[in-house]
């Protein structure tokens, strides 16, 4: 229901006894740490460098960390849709332990040869590459049969190479003929041609080979940077065989790691241990110890003192002092609810916990965000359907996490929410009854109808309107009236009475507003007050108006200053109105769900005969889904938005820390603790 | 025979410009949310569903504008097939009543758009601060539905 009060703790211990403590401490995770250095080092108390330790442990986490997302690729394993809903699953910690005792050395080793294995994969794949290319760049040669260096003999010259672009024989020899060289001096073969080049080799008597190898340059001829001391032929099937045998290797390294997957369980247990000790030492490298004794010291709730001291109790020589908290001092903040109002802690999470000393509005919101959630949605069929998938999905996976649950519970609860006003206003799936009645069922003269238990919203909208505007300000003033809870808490007298003075300013001027014409032309209602009321009324606007003139700003010395803050601060009716309008969401969200599946339906039920069922079932499982879908999304939002805007606005500012306990985090198992 | 009816043309060019000037609106917005998410995801994927919904939020709009196009088209009885007589005054009253929704929400869905892309970054960078984030596109949308709720009650009071 509120806050919870949090203690200081100290705890004062031998420094043998420093592990099993501190692992407690981790296990029950009901403490935050917050040492006294100052004060102990006063004392002769000194900290620890534990920073070399926990390095070692953060890299054996990388590692292993690093093999899992290895082995995940090698040997996935399956995991269902739902996976991220069914949270760590629980161990014992015998079990835990002992894997950590008898296989700790034995898993880092495999999680290292899983690494050596994965990189030996990639420098693989890597000259696999490579291998590509010097295949992509022998193909061009591979008619040749003698090797690409070859010389010649003793009397004729080889000359290699190729011009650019695709060249025939006649013309290489007009071209060399440019260059006066007799056509008969040499023998060109054209190995291989296409658009980009044009390989050669030409034959020629040694004497002659500068002349023609220059001549030839000078028409664009140039040796390949490469060349390769073998028949390419040969060459082309070396490679080949290196490949499959690189293949080969791959698929062994490959196998290596998939052999592996056995480890998968103990890899996780340990790198889970080795962030259970790597927290552990960051927490040893804050405490003040001396030659034989350490204190540790931080916040808790007094049932987790109790907790803490009485699993303490065992040591020897354990020490523990519990205290109330200094003035100054700014304890994080732990909210408790009862089952139905924690599970909005998420929404109330997201804007900012509750700073020193305000009031935890969850209690109060969660029974208007339920509530108008539900008006939003409004619909009996889309709440049940929520209502439903949420309960399953929570007694399915009952390990979910904590923050998870507690969401889902909500939307649960918001569901049922929504089905409530659905029978109010008569929503299921809108018109569902209607259409498939009237047009399926053989009664389009008087088609079934599910009547609104309350009013149907399109029929009416102003109803709706001025009920929304109603809820609104029940919200508003209920939000005020905590302000005043606060403002009677903190004794602040001149915050009390503009209080006050705007709930009687309101009031004044909504009991002068009801009867009048505006009003009855817009509702169709009708309300007479007798003149003593409407005394009443003008008395308490004014007395409103002149306690806001007055009193908003108390604290300024200056008078004039003082009544022009004051008068200022009436200008916020303005703020009020715009607050009280942004109900009106609620019935055009409610309209928006209603009419939007009344057009699924109509839509779906188009067609007529056999097929038209088919396309009723199906249309209408598409459309209502994505209906579904977009409402729940915008009523969320709203939801969101009417509790952070308006209602926070009138007395919440938020800005808390969050508690966050010495405890056992962990990512892949919940260890069970065997007391 | 065009001028017997005349109004029934002014109210369905009415419904026409709530559906086709709010779901403009919408698909800009959508639009512009939609390549800051995309740039958030080739980052960091597993932010999918969080910046999904962040897209979402300008696409209400449009939905708003089918809303009242609807409410109108039902109003002079083109869907049941048996369109309602109307003067051409009666049909200029719904068309003006059918232009708050679609103006408002051609401008908002667009800025609630830039306001969503904004929220995005919000939650690339602190994934954790997703409700507050939520809230400032949410802000942009509340006048869409104050012009919303005026069209649907403005539609809904018309005698015909």
């Amino acid at each position: 229901m509120a806050v919870l009060q949090m203690q200081r703790i100290s705890i004062c211990a031998l420094k043998k006894e420093r592990k099993p403590i501190l692992e407690k401490i981790q296990a029950l995770g009901l403490m935050e740490m917050n040492q006294v250095d100052q004060e102990a080092a006063e004392y002769g108390f000194e900290k620890q460098d534990t920073m070399v330790m926990r390095q070692g442990f953060d890299k054996s986490v990388s590692v292993i960390e690093n093999a899992l997302s290895i082995l995940d690729n090698y040997a996935p394993i399956k995991k269902g849709m739902f996976a991220a809903l069914e949270g760590k699953p629980l161990v014992k910690d015998e079990d835990f332990n002992e894997c950590v005792q008898t296989r700790e050395k034995e898993t880092l080793k495999a999680a290292e040869e899983i690494l050596v294995e994965s990189k030996k994969i990639a420098e693989y794949k890597a000259n696999l590459v490579k291998l590509e290319n010097q295949k992509e760049a022998i193909k061009p040669w591979l008619p040749l049969d003698v090797p690409m260096n070859y010389g010649g003999t003793l009397h004729t010259a080889m000359i290699l190479g190729s011009l650019a672009g695709e060249q025939d024989e006649a013309g290489i020899l007009s071209r060399l003929a440019e260059h006066d060289i007799d056509p008969e001096d040499l023998e060109i073969n054209i190995i291989h041609s296409d658009m980009d080049a044009t390989n050669i080799v030409v034959f020629c008597i040694r004497e002659n080979e500068t002349k023609i190898e220059d001549a030839l340059r000078s028409i664009g001829f140039s040796r390949p940077s490469n060349m390769i001391s073998e028949v390419p032929d040969v060459y082309l099937t070396n490679l080949n065989k290196t490949t499959s045998e690189l293949e080969d290797k791959i698929q062994e390294a490959e196998g290596e790691i998939k052999v592996k997957s056995k480890y998968r369980q103990d890899l996780e247990y340990i790198s889970d241990y080795y962030r259970l000790r790597s927290d552990k030492y960051q927490v040893l490298g804050t405490i003040p110890q001396s030659t034989r004794t350490f204190v540790i010291s931080g916040y808790t709730t007094p049932d987790g003192a109790r907790a803490i001291e009485k699993s303490l109790e065992k040591f020897e020589g354990c020490y523990v002092e519990v205290e109330e908290l200094k003035e100054d001092e700014e304890p994080p903040v732990l909210l408790k609810n009862n089952k139905f109002s924690e599970s909005v802690e998420g929404v109330l999470d997201s804007y900012g916990l509750p700073h020193k000393g305000e009031f935890d509005p969850t209690f109060i919101m969660s029974f208007f965000y339920v509530f108008f959630f539900g008006l939003m949605l409004s619909d009996a069929a889309y709440g049940a359907i929520m209502a439903i998938a949420c309960f399953i999905v929570l007694k399915k996976f009952p390990r979910m996490s904590s923050s998870m649950h507690k969401n889902l519970k909500m939307f649960m609860f918001c569901g049922l929410s929504t089905v409530f006003w659905g029978v109010m206003f008569g929503g299921y799936f809108s018109d569902i009854v209607d259409v498939v009645s009237s047009k399926y069922l053989g009664m389009a003269a008087h088609p079934a109808h599910i009547p609104a238990v309350w009013f149907t919203p399109l029929e009416d909208p102003m109803k709706l309107l001025i009920f929304s505007m109603l809820f609104g300000l029940i919200h508003l003033f209920v939000g005020l009236g905590i302000k005043v809870y606060m403002d009677i808490k903190a004794k602040a007298i001149s915050a009390l009475i503009t209080d006050f003075s705007w709930y009687a300013l309101l009031i004044g001027l909504i009991m002068m507003l009801l009867p009048s014409g505006m009003f009855r032309s817009m509702s169709n209602m009708n309300f007479n007050f007798s003149p003593v009321a409407v005394t009443v009324s003008h008395i308490l606007a004014i007395v409103g108006l002149i306690g806001l003139i007055l009193f908003a700003a108390a604290d300024t010395k200056n008078p004039v200053l003082r009544i022009l803050l004051g008068l200022y601060e009436v200008y916020n009716i303005t703020g009020w109105l715009s607050d009280v309008l942004s109900y009106s969401r609620l019935l055009a969200l409610g309209l928006a769900t209603g009419v939007i599946a009344s057009v699924v339906n109509k839509m779906a039920s188009m067609p007529s005969g056999v097929l038209g069922v088919i396309v009723l079932i199906i249309g209408g499982c598409f459309g209502h889904v994505f209906n579904m879908a977009i409402n729940i999304l915008g009523a969320y939002v709203h939801t969101n938005r009417l509790q952070f805007v308006e209602f926070f606005g009138k007395f919440y500012e938020g800005g808390g820390r969050a508690f966050a306990p010495f405890e056992s985090n962990t990512k892949y198992v919940d260890i069970k603790e065997e007391n | 025979m065009l001028g017997s009816n005349m109004g029934l043309v002014y109210a369905l060019l009415g419904a026409a410009v709530a559906v086709f000037l709010a779901g403009a609106g919408s698909a800009i917005g959508v639009g512009i949310a939609g390549q800051a998410a995309a740039g958030v995801v080739t980052e960091d994927p597993s932010k999918f569903a969080k910046v999904l919904i962040m897209q979402l939020l300008p696409g209400t709009q449009g939905i708003y504008g089918l809303l009242v196009g609807f409410i109108t088209l039902s109003k002079i009885g083109l869907l049941g097939g048996s369109p309602a007589e109307m003067t051409a005054f009666q049909g200029l009253l719904v068309l003006a009543a059918c232009l708050p929704i679609g103006i408002v929400g051609l401008i908002s869905a667009k800025s609630q758009g830039q306001a969503s892309a904004a929220a995005i970054g919000i939650v690339a960078k602190k994934p954790d601060q997703f409700g507050k984030a939520m809230l400032f596109p949410a802000m942009v949308e509340t006048y869409a539905i104050l012009s919303l709720l005026i069209s649907i009650l403005a539609v809904n009071a018309i005698q015909i």
